[in-house]
């Protein structure tokens, strides 16, 4: 459903004929080695991570966003976009969000600030998928508010030394390392936060996996550092450059957000179809009732415009010009309406939607994440709105 | 970076088609609106600057443009502040003429099409009629073979241009019996015996623009006066109104954007309570949602209009184009009405015309309904 009748349009301005080949490689992969087995995990609230990964690396779906000598098929941004698109596919919330997160946080902060020996060591086994990466950014005390964070790195010896909490960190639990924001200038703010990569065992590292609502397939998880030690190869970037830093790779977290978003609303919105067309009341499928008829319309129009929102964001990111407010227009908007049409979906199904054993329930907890994660539809809309001086 | 529907060389021509009206349209705006009527030189002068055959072929007087042309016309005649006259334009450029260039015979277009392109002809559109609008399927014109053409009787409505266009492209039946296929067009002089404007009609908003109720009373028309094939008229007529929907969206949403950009302003000079009123923090996310939406309204726009002009038949999409333009219009507008408080209801700030205006927009080219009508049966239900 993803290459919709639209895929002659946006081909435009973004996708080429070896990306259609791309996607058709990369569906065939998530329809064979992801959604034969999602129920049985999302039962277990658990995925054999390590194996996932790996088969996901030697399929290339860490790799579009960097050059062949970090086992990258890129540089490619739209190729990303696509194989975003299609792991939202897989009928998991929790298993795109893991294979996401790897694929967009940790390992990229790596790839865009990172030295070329801290590529070597991190990058490289994470493009491959024999490592898990993470970020850590959010704490226990402040999420949207970036700028506030407590946690603390000093300056000691040859390294330094990090205290403080993390929480909500998607691949946490599993993460052979983890990028952490902390303030290395404590009065500062904004201006004195900086990035560290830990890696996982590290004295005085503890991680806690946290029970959620959706995504329950994925590790999410509480970090704790207690005077955690790390060399000083371990900063990422300029020291006091963190949130720039941050900034900049936001942009791309909340692009794929949106795909993610659309795609996995134009499934549920299938999965609605299918049931409504099947279930029979007052003689008829429920789909043929006309205020049906007319609420998967609506629903559908507002997928192409999300599509379309979000593909303007797209394009204009992969030319490199500045796209803050179309990017962020685009995550809160697709995010707000997949959630929408998993509420819908769910409404058709009417009891069974309530019951576990219908995959509609898992759309409607999923998809509950998105205005949330990656920064709030709140924060989304502050944004756009000073981008108008207001 | 421009959407792929444009080039730079639109961009240009944009300039071009903003001076002109923001320098030979707009001045008159206000007192065309109170005088419900723009006068006909607004088409003789559009003509001959060659904004109304964009799309045309040179052959026939036009600029062999494409979508990207007639899209950037439509948003830019927005800027002339009263929408029927960009309305009435449009029907005359994009809804009553493209069928004649499409299905109509060497004749007909140099009859018809060519004058109407100068803007020395003007042209109406005559679909809906006093009991079927949105059932086309539904009316009783009817056109009967007779000797060497055709008797026309019936009543047609909400024809814009219709109080003085010199021709009318006319649904009717003409096989009662054969359903879908009994259906034809017709080219009709309005100054043909029995054609009369039986009324016109006053409205709510669009107020620049003419609209009349059309009667046909034994009007004979001869068979030169068929346009397309008998019988063929229902397809034919939707065909014309998926062009019809794009650039109704079109000229809408950019009427809107220009809605926005004069509340952002006053939310920002007004002030209340100590601060101007557009940071209070529910304001600026009312702008965040606003302009989110009509992004996403403007970029569907432009993805169909490209399917469209690379010759795609996207029914279903540009249905969607035009319910979604309609509702997130009006959502818009409505909004900043209400930013602009007292000043928003009172005349002289233009807001509330504008308010008026974007409700035609869920009414006329396909109401709301049907639009989600065409959707869900091109989704199979």
């Amino acid at each position: 459903m993803t290459a919709t009748r639209f895929a002659t349009i946006p081909r435009a301005g973004l996708f080429t004929e070896a990306h259609d080949e791309m996607r058709a490689g990369v569906r065939r992969f998530v329809d064979r080695a992801i959604r034969p087995h999602v129920e049985e995990w999302e039962t277990a609230g658990d995925f054999p991570a390590r194996e996932l990964f790996r088969q996901a690396g030697q399929m290339g779906l860490f790799g579009a966003k960097y050059e062949e000598v970090y086992g990258g098929t890129g540089p490619d941004l739209v190729a990303d976009a696509i194989i975003t698109e299609e792991l939202a596919r897989c009928g998991s919330g929790g298993v795109a969000a893991a294979l996401g997160a790897h694929k967009d946080l940790g390992p990229y902060y790596i790839y865009r600030f990172g030295t070329e020996q801290q590529r070597q060591r991190w990058l490289v086994a994470a493009v491959a998928g024999e490592s898990i990466g993470a970020l850590a950014v959010t704490e226990p005390g402040t999420g949207s508010d970036v700028g506030a964070i407590r946690t603390r790195a000093v300056h000691v010896g040859e390294g330094w030394r990090i205290s403080g909490s993390k929480a909500f960190i998607t691949n946490g639990p599993v993460a052979d390392f983890i990028v952490v924001a902390a303030k290395t200038d404590p009065e500062a703010g904004r201006t004195g936060i900086s990035l560290f990569v830990v890696e996982a065992g590290a004295p005085g590292l503890a991680v806690r996996r946290m029970e959620t609502v959706g995504w329950r397939t994925s590790h999410t998880g509480e970090l704790v550092l207690e005077d955690c030690y790390v060399p000083h190869e371990a900063l990422l970037g300029q020291e006091n450059k963190g949130f720039p830093q941050l900034m900049e790779c936001f942009q791309w977290e909340r692009i794929v957000m949106a795909l993610g978003a659309v795609a996995a609303a134009r499934q549920t919105l299938d999965l609605a179809v299918a049931y409504g067309r099947q279930r029979q009341a007052f003689g008829r499928p429920v789909a043929a009732f006309q205020t049906w008829r007319h609420r998967f319309a609506e629903l559908a129009t507002q997928i192409e415009a999300a599509q379309s929102l979000t593909y303007h964001a797209l394009r204009k990111t992969v030319a490199g010009e500045g796209a803050v407010r179309e990017v962020s227009m685009a995550k809160w908007y697709a995010t707000e309406l997949d959630w929408r049409v998993a509420d819908e979906a769910l409404q058709i199904h009417g009891g069974y939607g309530y019951m576990m054993e219908f995959p509609v329930q898992r759309a409607w907890r999923d998809s509950r994440l998105g205005p949330i994660g990656g920064g709030t539809t709140e924060i989304m809309k502050e944004i756009i709105g000073r981008s108008y001086d207001l | 970076m421009l959407h792929p529907l444009f080039t730079p060389e639109h961009e240009e021509f944009r300039v071009t088609v903003r001076a002109v009206v923001e320098s030979e349209v707009a001045p008159h705006a206000l007192d065309w609106e109170r005088e419900a009527h723009f006068p006909d030189w607004v088409f003789k002068r559009l003509g001959d600057l060659g904004l109304l055959g964009l799309r045309y072929p040179a052959e026939y007087g036009g600029q062999g443009g494409d979508w990207g042309h007639a899209i950037v016309l439509a948003e830019e005649m927005a800027r002339c502040g009263s929408a029927g006259v960009g309305m009435a334009v449009a029907v005359q450029s994009e809804m009553a003429t493209p069928p004649i260039l499409k299905f109509g015979t060497e004749e007909q277009k140099q009859r018809y099409l060519v004058p109407a392109i100068r803007g020395e002809k003007i042209a109406c559109l005559g679909i809906s009629e006093p009991d079927a609008g949105s059932d086309v399927a539904g009316i009783s014109t009817t056109a009967k073979r007779e000797g060497d053409g055709y008797r026309i009787n019936g009543r047609k409505t909400f024809i814009t241009n219709g109080a003085r266009a010199h021709f009318c492209l006319l649904v009717t039946r003409t096989d009662r019996n054969a359903g879908y296929e009994g259906f034809s067009l017709f080219l009709v002089d309005t100054d043909l015996p029995g054609f009369s404007v039986s009324r016109e009609l006053n409205k709510l908003g669009m107020r620049s623009s003419d609209t009349a109720e059309l009667a046909l009373d034994d009007v004979l028309v001869p068979s030169s006066a068929l346009l397309g094939e008998d019988g063929r008229g229902f397809v034919e007529i939707m065909w014309e109104l998926q062009g019809e929907r794009l650039i109704g969206a079109a000229g809408s949403v950019a009427g809107a954007w220009l809605v926005f950009d004069r509340t952002l302003r006053y939310a920002k000079e007004r002030t209340a309570f100590g601060s101007s009123i557009g940071t209070f923090q529910v304001n600026r996310h009312k702008f965040a949602t606003m302009a989110t939406e009509l992004e996403a309204a403007r970029q569907l726009l432009y993805d169909t209009a490209l399917a469209w002009e690379r010759g795609e038949y996207p029914v279903k999409e540009i249905s969607m184009v035009k319910l979604y333009a309609g509702e997130v219009v009006n959502r818009v507008v409505n909004e900043c009405l209400q930013l602009f408080g007292g000043y928003g209801y009172a005349t002289e700030t233009g807001i509330e015309r504008a308010w008026r205006d974007s409700r035609l927009l869920r009414i006329g080219g396909g109401t709301d309904e049907i639009m989600r009508e065409v959707i869900s049966k091109a989704m199979g239900l």
